[in-house]
């Protein structure tokens, strides 16, 4: 009966009246080990629930040491598990007594599965800050050194990212042991060690005295930015970045700088591209002096590097870096040192050098004024929208507004016009749906004169395309467009040409016209709904093709909402009840689901307080044993969720509303 | 994704062999040996364990890889049925200590099912082409294995431990009445026999349009790459939905195919180096430091071909079935049908030491293509200190080179002179002439006995030889 006991040290959720509370609890516990992994998962996940029922005490000796060995299960429930114990402290009996969490999440930190290692790591960091100094070193450096120290490298790469915690709450002996450590993890045999110690440095630099910063770490980072393994090598660019934040500038220039520029031109490309990948960071912790000495002409090099990924990499920066400089001079700078690499990057071998480019390039219309972008930048713009590459095209005409702001965006609509034209062509239709998503914005910047004499016919053409993803997204984007250019718009130019579509003899064509329906009608408001699509939807009911039918009544139902009263007890629901007695499967399964989602709504106007209560849903918990078990089904009839499986004869006897919330749609047609 | 079932054993000591104790005198020796004299360790024919797996035909027992871990405490082997079967090496004991050096079944489990690839209307055999090992990173053992199309990444870990108490079932499984339920109970670990499973944890899939010949580990223990007949692909461990082709010798024009891919290895330290050899018998070596495709190739290893020995043949029997770096890194063996070469890095332009393995059979080409056996594509193994190569033959036989001594040295896997700690005779072919005792006339070669895939232990003289069905274990003579 100790059990009992021990929810009363804890009392809360669980805790209190008895038995009744105790035997979801036991399902809790025993689902632990069910041989569902979502059963098990959704155990792990209510885990302070058991907890909290347990008691800190039964916790702490019970619990906690099977968790410690339950390292076997799949990742997602170890991942689950990690995440939990990071909140724990409470549960275990607060600060006192953080260090019992330490054994189970010590084990997660050595499996082999990357992601749950850093998760355990996260939480170990997390309780790290509820022990006490005393209880720091007693409990928690110890298992930093185990880990540091364990037989495999899963463990030592997890050590790595704790040093950093426990390092500025130690004593000064501790700490240099601390220190020790690192330097042995950043000399470890495997590589991989070697890149959690590289990349943690930046880190545990950070809570170092400055002055063990300049004898210890760098050397160490001098030593990892010089490894025979180029992916060593690559993440000691990153931790140069908070390095170089720590220092002054004579050090940064001493200390730092002959690394870096070592790193940018590295034999290997992958260190390089990383270089230019971190350059604005690495900008802005050298300071404006170095970037102008050292970094600029480490960043003309990295645009015209031999390997087209660097090239690339570079190229998506320039807009950030030219941001990043100092005002004074910026322009001439940018003018002279960047802008004649840029032109050679339009003309580049490599598409992806050239879209990286096109995706940033705008960007510097703001920063060099209006005349310099007339002047120089808007031949580019020109040539890159005409480049053959779809991508780039694609790119440049993402990034109008930021041109629009700056010289209006009427300088390219000449050219502008062409390439749009050409990407709503494109062979293929992934160009086609890049650009059909820019439509909107393309619009907002155009105005409406422009878009209806040039582009309107395009959306229109695009919702009779033969890949149903296209006109799918054509019929979002004239909602989108309504929502722009308002109702009066819509009615004017789109509807009418839409439902058109309806009389269409192709089938794909006429259900066309009511997705548009679907998602116009919200934007375009009650009276158009009601006045010009309603009569055309409720005219193809009668349509031949079983799939228009049912997407009547699917367009009904969400249109439904919409519509008054009137409409939708006089001609709506006759309808639909045309269409429940249709002979096909699926138009009679919409039809009725139509007809009661019309019914509540009506009923929802006629009666507003009375019915507002919907059926509860029971089962939606996974736990099927947890759900508040109603007085009907205590008969051992078993879980909601299994009604399914029951032969039909049952069936007739239950609610039809929990029968429809229930049953997966494909098993309804069998309902009959 | 369906994952093919798991197979676990629970008690791995019911596929222990026969024990090995035989009388002394069995252990005579007539001649000195030649160089080195090798004892057999344990035989191990895969249909001892198919009656109780599956009813399966001797075809998919055929072995079709064989790989020893970082230490050489497992081994494995792949066969045509798609299964992979796991060795562990027998714990040394105080009182057996020549027991030490048997291998015992640890883990068989099903790697790979056949399929069908309804795209192409392509089979997809099950048969694995290539096992690699991880190296080891916690208490449980990673390998790579590979078909032609889909590479997996298998996890094979011990459990001994089981949590028993149910708070809603007693011990026999009977459910309890909720509402005796007065206490809760945590599960407790209980100590059990040991269990080993293998889990797949990773499926590499959809990246090889032709069939994959090789998979090597990086050294950078967090990629490995993957090598098809045209093109060579790079993978992160902890990524399946992405690979980088880093090598892609498909010809715009199908018909322009002039060579292809046979193999392909990382270099053991540089993560950066790798090579690949080619059916035209060339071997080149990328850096993918220099660029992201490694189209173009750092070093390219080509013999320049002797006129007088040009035949219809030539380019067959010069295409390598195997490329493999020497430990220390300095060195790459390749086997072609008839020798083995060793390469120095550092000299492209011809072989420092050529091996024949089976010169004889020059006179027999002929009929050697009319069985197709010309296209055997034989493997090559190094020993641990470099210094011994081993390659296969015909006949159940395959052959040792000793590099120091310059001698070689032919022996026999099979079933009648393996009786255990029975002591491996040296084997001679004689070509044409007199046909001394002991001897073997070409003619009476077995070709259908072909032993192409071999295993050295990585730091002792422990080798591992598959002819066909049959996994021969040897081991250096223990004084």
């Amino acid at each position: 009966m100790a059990g009992v006991a021990g929810p009363a040290t804890g009392s809360g959720a669980a805790g209190g009246d008895g038995d009744d509370s105790l035997y979801p609890i036991a399902v809790l516990i025993d689902e632990l080990r069910n041989e569902d992994v979502q059963l098990r998962l959704n155990s792990i996940k209510k885990l302070s629930t058991i907890a909290l029922a347990l008691g800190v005490e039964r916790t702490r000796t019970e619990l906690l040491p099977f968790l410690t060995d339950t390292i076997y299960d799949e990742d997602e429930v170890l991942l689950a598990l990690a995440e939990q114990l990071g909140n724990f402290t409470g549960l275990v009996g607060g600060p006192d007594f953080a260090h019992c969490l330490l054994p189970p999440l010590e084990s997660l930190a050595t499996v082999e599965e990357t992601v749950v290692r850093d998760k355990a790591v996260e939480s170990l960091r997390q309780i790290s800050q509820e022990h006490t100094p005393v209880a720091l070193e007693a409990h928690f450096v110890p298992l930093v050194k185990r880990l540091a120290s364990g037989d495999w490298f899963t463990s030592r790469t997890s050590a790595c990212g704790l040093f950093s915690v426990c390092y500025p709450r130690a004593s000064i002996a501790v700490k240099g042991e601390i220190r020790q450590y690192f330097r042995s993890l950043c000399s470890d045999d495997t590589p991989m060690v070697r890149r959690a110690a590289a990349s943690k440095l930046g880190e545990f630099a950070k809570v170092l005295e400055l002055d063990s910063v300049k004898s210890e770490i760098v050397p160490l980072f001098t030593n990892l930015a010089s490894d025979e393994q180029d992916s060593v090598r690559l993440l000691a660019v990153e931790a140069c970045v908070s390095i170089a934040q720590l220092l002054s500038q004579d050090d940064i220039e001493a200390l730092v700088m002959p690394t870096l520029r070592q790193a940018a031109e590295d034999k290997s490309w992958r260190v390089r591209y990383m270089v230019a990948d971190k350059f604005s960071e690495l900008q802005k912790a050298v300071g404006p002096k170095i970037t102008l000495n050292d970094l600029i002409p480490a960043f003309q090099n990295l645009l015209k590097d031999c390997e087209a990924e660097v090239r690339a990499a570079a190229a998506h920066k320039v807009k950030e870096l030219c941001e990043n400089l100092p005002m004074e001079g910026r322009e001439t700078m940018i003018m002279n040192q960047i802008l004649p690499y840029i032109k050679e990057l339009v003309s580049d071998t490599n598409q992806h050098v050239k879209s990286a480019l096109a995706s940033v390039i705008m960007g510097l219309s703001t920063i060099l004024g209006k005349e310099n972008t007339i002047e120089h930048l808007l031949p580019l713009f020109l040539a890159q929208l005409k480049d053959e590459c779809p991508e780039v095209r694609l790119n440049i005409i993402s990034n109008l507004d930021c041109v629009n702001e700056v010289i209006g965006i009427r300088q390219l609509s000449q050219s502008l016009l062409p390439a749009i034209v050409e990407l709503a062509e494109d062979a293929k239709w992934r160009v086609r749906l890049a650009i059909i998503e820019y439509m909107p914005l393309l619009a907002g910047q155009l105005g409406v004169e422009f878009f209806d004499e040039k582009l309107n016919s395009l959306c229109m053409a695009w919702l009779v395309d033969h890949v149903y993803a296209i006109r799918e997204a054509a019929t979002n984007n004239l909602m989108k467009l309504v929502q722009k250019f308002g109702t009066e718009w819509a009615q004017n130019t789109i509807v009418p040409k839409v439902l058109v579509m309806a009389n269409d003899p192709n089938y794909l064509h006429r259900m066309t016209t009511l997705f548009c329906i679907n998602a116009l009608s919200e934007a375009c408001g009650q009276e158009i709904t009601t006045k010009q699509m309603l009569p055309i939807v409720l005219k193809m009911a009668g349509d031949q093709v079983a799939n228009v039918r049912f997407n009547v009544a699917k367009s009904l139902q969400k249109i439904g909402p919409i519509l008054d009263t009137d409409a939708l007890q006089e001609e709506v629901k006759p309808v639909l009840q045309k269409l429940g007695q249709d002979e096909d499967m699926d138009v009679k399964y919409f039809a009725q689901e139509a007809i009661s989602a019309v019914a509540q709504r009506l009923r929802k106007l006629d009666f507003p307080v009375k019915d507002s209560e919907e059926p509860s849903a029971p089962g939606a918990d996974k736990n099927h044993f947890l759900r508040p078990r109603g007085p009907g089904e205590d008969t051992g009839k078993g879980p909601a969720y299994q009604l399914h499986v029951n032969t039909r004869d049952t069936l007739p006897q239950l609610d039809t509303a929990e029968i429809v919330l229930f049953l997966p749609k494909h098993r309804l047609i069998s309902r009959i | 994704m369906n994952y093919p079932d798991e197979i676990t054993y629970g008690n791995k000591d019911h596929f222990r062999l026969a024990s090995f104790s035989l009388p002394s005198s069995l252990l005579h020796w007539s001649k000195p040996p030649p160089s080195r004299t090798w004892t057999v360790v344990m035989t191990y024919q895969q249909d001892y364990l198919s009656p109780c797996l599956y009813p399966l035909s001797a075809l998919s027992d055929i072995i079709s890889t064989v790989e020893f871990n970082h230490t050489g405490e497992l081994l494995a082997t792949g066969d045509k049925g798609g299964r992979v079967v796991i060795f562990q090496r027998e714990q040394e004991s105080k009182n057996q200590v020549h027991r030490r050096g048997e291998y015992n079944v640890y883990s068989t489990f099903q790697s790979h099912e056949p399929e069908f690839d309804y795209l192409k209307s392509l089979e997809i055999e099950e048969k694995i082409n290539k096992i690699r090992w991880l190296p080891q990173q916690n208490a449980a053992y990673f390998l790579l294995s590979t078909n032609d199309k889909t590479v997996k990444l298998w996890k094979v870990s011990e459990r001994d431990k089981r949590p028993e108490g149910y708070n809603l079932k007693d011990e026999e499984g009977r459910l309890r009445d909720p509402a005796t339920i007065t206490t809760l109970r945590v599960p407790v670990l209980r100590p059990m026999d040991l269990m080993v499973e293998a889990t797949p944890r990773r499926v590499f899939a959809n990246a090889h349009t032709y069939h994959i010949n090789s998979i090597s580990v990086n050294s950078d223990y967090e990629t490995y790459m993957s090598a098809d007949d045209l093109r060579i692909n790079l993978w992160n461990f902890e990524i399946t939905n992405q690979s980088f082709n880093i090598v892609d010798i498909k010809p715009a024009n199908m018909e322009e195919l002039t060579e292809v891919i046979t193999a392909a290895e990382f270099h053991p330290h540089h993560c950066n180096t790798f090579v690949y050899s080619s059916s035209k018998g060339t071997i080149r070596l990328c850096d993918m430091r220099a660029s992201a495709l490694c189209d173009r190739h750092t070093k390219f290893f080509e013999e320049p071909e002797d006129p007088s020995n040009r035949s219809f043949f030539s380019e067959i029997i010069s295409s390598i079935s195997d490329v493999k770096f020497s430990h220390s890194g300095r060195c790459i063996m390749t086997r072609d049908y008839l020798t083995v070469k060793v390469w120095d890095l550092n000299m492209e332009n011809r072989p420092v030491e050529t091996y024949q393995v089976h010169d004889y059979l020059r006179s027999k080409l002929c009929s050697l293509y009319e069985n197709d056996c010309i296209f055997d594509k034989f493997e090559c193994v190094w020993n641990g200190s470099d210094s011994v190569i081993m390659t296969g033959s015909y006949n159940n036989f395959f052959r040792m080179f000793d590099r120091n001594t310059k001698r070689d040295v032919t022996l026999e896997a099979s079933r009648e002179n393996s009786k255990p700690r029975a002591i491996l005779k040296p084997r001679k072919v004689c070509v044409g002439g007199k046909r001394r005792k002991d001897e073997i006339s070409v003619d009476s070669l077995d070709f259908s006995k072909k032993i192409l895939h071999t295993a050295w232990h990585p730091s002792e003289n422990i080798i591992a030889v598959a002819a066909t069905n049959n996994l021969y274990i040897f081991q250096d003579k223990v004084n």
